[in-house]
């Protein structure tokens, strides 16, 4: 994406949601589902647009994990730490998925394809260990299970 | 006619291969040139047999689970369509035992109806509450909700009908319902399962709640870990605008009642009630001082009702059939049904609806099946990450809020995570103060900077390094934690820490 449409990207959905009341927050979900992470020159226009400081802005987006103002991998695999998921054996899981990506927590593969986040309970506590990517939720993940998971998926990619 | 067919489309469900089971079951239909209609439910909660098809045969559910898509092809041979026997046969789900031994007064509706189908929530008794709450006095639905005594089921059980009368009686222009769907306590997802599989059951809760007490304006602020809930609640609120349930002249009563849905960004603290007014306000979510209190003052300083998912969505059920139905059931001080969720190390893993009073060990058991590992159930948690370990001793405790307080043990949200005896509980104690370390909002200094410290410690202790000493320590820190945080965060943290020291002190290395 270019520097103009990333811009042009911002200032619409600013101009969309700003009039709402605590607009700061779906604003900043919509750029993250627009961009992809909420890169560091959007924060004066939001600031600008919502009559913030920018530090009240980068305040926010800090506060927040899932807010990123980094680019993130093609895939971001949000793997649950939480105790149901630890019951389960989640511990030897994350070794596993850690391993096999070459990436800890909050880093992204060289090829760019997977980024790693650690997420604590996605609510799938019926089916643990879980893991999400994109959308899709992931319920019994085992090491096979993972691997056949991103196997597909690197071959999509 | 086509014959239909029930998949789940809970998200659950589909993490173990609903929609691969789905995706089958159209493609062999049309194959054979059968034509079904398949509605993607809600999940029964029963999620060891997920992926579960249900048929409708003579009128009656008949079940298969749990059914992978290679198991399509033989269903089909079986005639399952018109109920034919098959290994996979489970007969009607509410016949089985785990299911009929519950209450579903909450989760009525739950794995029954097409979730975002307005015509089938009214079908099966919706917006009956919404309909005698339009035909009483603000008072008069007041006294329902406090009559029913219903409690906030999101964890601190006070009273929803006492927060709905201060609300009610702070006068305001404005005032605000807000739903708390941060359902962030890992072993929970009741919330979920109504958000996925009956979301116009909290819509009508939020209603007649802002009927109630003057609200006009209402808020679900959700997680935003829970994508299908999330479409699911959007879809519902667009009919329901659509029909007239919500908007400026609700059944044309002249009244006025708007509903969105925010999403947080995954923050657990802004499952507490002022961090998520910051948040919803646009700020970082730091808990406030209390007083005042979020009734008198909450959202944009406005009187707000704050309230959990599973107590906004049992109001429908307490306005149509009346407080006193529904205070019948429970026990004590705990009236109604609590929906509990058996997750972790279980084999019968799901949702039990069920009144207040059962013991934890029929909970566990009975239902829940024992561990799915087979190893014997050394602890459980109960009431998520801030709840303390309960260890075998204390299994015969009722599901009761004043029994558990008195064993220094939380109920809350009716999450109950087990685990065997593979699992090491100084760890466990260890994870404690992390997660209260990577969550704390940072604005009390025992949670903030307790947390940390609590981490070392415990690192200390499991390296043996200066042991005695250093529970010590861990002891005062956590009478620190308990006394001194501005929220529950800080203040529960020492729950799992010291239930763990004190019931497996083996784990720690030290005598009990």
């Amino acid at each position: 994406m270019t520097e103009s449409t990333t811009t042009e990207t911002v200032q619409s959905i600013i101009a969309e949601l700003k009039d709402k009341p605590g607009a700061l927050l779906p604003i900043l979900h919509g750029i993250q589902d627009a961009l992809g992470y909420i890169p560091a020159d959007s924060v004066p226009a939001i600031a600008g647009g919502l009559n913030l400081s920018r530090a009240e802005v980068h305040g926010v987006i800090s506060f927040y994990h899932y807010f990123r103002d980094t680019p993130a991998g093609k895939h971001t695999v949000h793997l649950c730490r939480a105790e149901s998921c630890q019951s389960m054996g989640s511990n030897a899981l994350e070794a596993h998925v850690k391993n096999t990506l070459g990436i800890d927590y909050h880093e992204t593969t060289a090829d760019g394809l997977f980024s790693l986040e650690p997420v604590y309970c996605l609510g799938n506590c019926a089916c643990s260990p879980a893991m999400q990517i994109g959308e899709e939720i992931y319920g019994r993940v085992s090491a096979e299970s993972f691997d056949e998971i991103i196997n597909d998926l690197g071959v999509e990619a | 006619m086509s014959i239909t067919v029930y998949i789940s489309g809970d998200s659950t469900a589909i993490s173990i291969g609903a929609n691969r089971t789905a995706a089958a079951v159209v493609k062999e239909a049309a194959q054979r040139g059968v034509e079904i209609n398949l509605v993607r439910n809600g999940s029964r909660g029963l999620y060891w047999l997920e992926p579960l098809i249900e048929v409708v045969v003579n009128n009656e559910r008949v079940a298969y689970g749990a059914v992978k898509p290679s198991d399509v092809a033989s269903l089909f041979d079986a005639d399952f369509l018109n109920g034919g026997q098959h290994p996979l046969a489970l007969g009607s789900v509410e016949e089985i035992p785990y299911f009929k031994k519950q209450q579903r007064l909450t989760f009525a509706r739950v794995g029954i109806t097409d979730p975002i189908s307005l015509d089938d929530y009214i079908a099966h008794d919706g917006y009956r509450g919404l309909k005698n709450a339009l035909a009483s006095s603000q008072a008069e639905v007041v006294k329902q909700v406090t009559d029913s005594g219903l409690r906030g089921r999101g964890g601190a059980a006070f009273p929803t009908g006492i927060k709905w009368n201060t609300v009610l009686n702070t006068p305001s222009e404005q005032k605000y319902i807000i739903c708390n769907a941060d359902e962030g306590d890992s072993g929970t997802f009741s919330d979920r399962m109504i958000m996925e599989g009956d979301p116009f059951v909290l819509i009508e809760g939020m209603t007649i709640a802002g009927l109630a007490v003057g609200a006009n304006q209402g808020y679900i602020y959700l997680r935003v870990e829970y994508p299908h809930a999330h479409k699911a609640l959007n879809a519902a609120i667009a009919k329901a605008y659509e029909a007239g349930y919500l908007g400026d002249n609700i059944q044309g009563s002249g009244k006025k009642f708007d509903l969105e849905v925010r999403l947080g960004a995954g923050a657990y603290v802004c499952g507490e009630e002022t961090s998520l007014m910051e948040s919803l306000e646009g700020k970082r979510g730091l808990v406030r001082f209390k007083p005042p209190l979020p009734a008198i003052s909450g959202l944009f300083g406005k009187p707000t009702v704050v309230n959990n998912v599973i107590s906004l969505a049992s109001v429908p059920i307490i306005l149509d059939k009346g407080g006193d139905y529904y205070r019948d059931f429970g026990m004590g001080r705990s009236r109604g049904t609590l929906p509990l969720q058996l997750a972790g190390n279980l084999k019968h893993t799901g949702l039990v609806e069920i009144a207040f009073g059962m013991t934890l060990r029929e909970l566990l058991y009975d239902f829940g099946g024992g561990s799915t590992t087979g190893r014997p159930i050394k602890a459980v948690q109960v009431g998520g990450p801030l709840g303390a370990f309960v260890p075998e001793s204390q299994f015969d405790t009722p599901l009761d809020y004043e029994a558990f307080a008195a064993n220094w043990t939380v109920l809350g949200h009716g999450g109950v995570v087990a685990f065997d005896d593979t699992m090491n509980m100084a760890e466990m104690a260890r994870y404690a103060m992390e997660f209260c370390a990577i969550e704390s909002c940072g604005k009390c200094t025992p949670c903030r900077i307790g947390s940390t410290r609590g981490m070392e410690v415990m690192d200390d202790i499991i390296n043996n390094v200066d042991r005695e000493k250093n529970v010590v320590l861990l002891r005062s820190l956590c009478d620190t934690l308990l006394n001194g945080s501005l929220c529950a965060l800080g203040g529960m943290t020492p729950y799992p820490v010291l239930s763990a020291l004190n019931h497996f002190p083996e784990d720690f290395g030290i005598d009990g």
